[in-house]
């Protein structure tokens, strides 16, 4: 498997870190309730088509990167840096 | 106080020749890490073009009478020999100068040496000289450099520096052997 990073190109997929669910960057308010940070840490969707993943390029530029891909076909059909460059690492 | 002995981080190591390849230590230059605060890549840029340098893309390298800026990743660059005195209001500035074993491997078989240890297309069509990767040099992290048609920079951690020399050696050793029969 290849992953395409936005900013080294396409990669062999063990110069990556697999990181889980791409909401898991959508982290909620310090001041959210406990059901918001429940479902933050524990609770999943499970589709059977798109869904999008975090990938870390560890072994790369270091940068986090959001994967599109379907879970019925396996294709990939997107690629995105989750932090736009020269921010600084900021969202 | 102990009496502490200054070394280069190859040291006994390189260089080395094996066929058509070499590989030697590079004269310590002085490695800054650049990374631009949020906000201030304009001022960067301003910073880095008195240095007759700019801010480079991804991939990529630029050299001037002061010094060289590699690409190293996101937001990240090493500046290579020049003084980074006026960057420090616009960059996170990082002295790497003794982090890094900065090796030189040259010569017709260098591209087939490195085959062995790095999965990139490393052909010139795909990889022109000037240009910068990030990758693994087998299970370590690497910033590969071309800096000629036959030659490339590798900068590995410091720690890894014999680790690195073991690898390449053996695959130069076996690039070599091949050759014989060509
Ligand atoms: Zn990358």
């Amino acid at each position: 498997m290849r992953i395409n990073c936005p900013l080294c190109g396409t990669r062999d997929r063990r110069e990556f870190t697999y990181y889980g669910a791409s909401v898991y960057a959508d982290r909620p308010a310090e001041s959210a309730g406990p059901e918001a940070w429940d479902d933050y840490l524990h609770l999943r969707d499970n589709p059977a088509g798109e869904t999008t993943d975090l990938w870390y390029h560890e072994l790369g530029c270091a940068a986090w990167i959001e994967v599109t891909r379907n879970t019925v076909t396996h294709e990939i059909s997107g690629t995105r840096l989750l932090t736009a460059p020269e921010k600084g690492g900021a969202k | 106080m102990a009496s502490l002995i200054e070394t280069n981080a190859c040291d006994g190591l390189l260089p080395i020749s094996v066929g058509r390849a070499e590989m030697a230590e590079c004269t310590a230059e002085r490695i800054t890490s650049v990374a631009p605060f949020k906000g201030r890549t304009r001022a960067l840029g301003t910073g880095l073009k008195a240095l007759g340098l700019g801010w480079p893309a991804p991939g990529t390298s630029q050299t001037s009478k002061a010094g060289s800026i590699l690409w190293t990743g996101a937001d990240q660059a090493f500046l290579i020999g020049a003084d980074p005195a006026g960057l420090g209001a616009s960059a996170a500035l990082t002295d790497q100068s003794d982090g890094w074993a900065r090796m030189r491997l040259a010569g017709p078989d260098a591209e087939k040496v490195l085959a062995r240890l790095v999965a990139l297309d490393l052909r010139t069509a795909a990889c022109p000289v000037g240009e910068v990767r990030r990758s693994g040099l087998n299970h370590m992290p690497m910033v590969l450099w071309r800096s000629g048609e036959d030659a490339f920079e590798i900068f590995v951690f410091r720690s890894m520096a014999a680790t690195a020399v073991h690898e390449m050696a053996a695959a130069m050793r076996a690039v070599a052997a091949r050759d014989r029969f060509d």
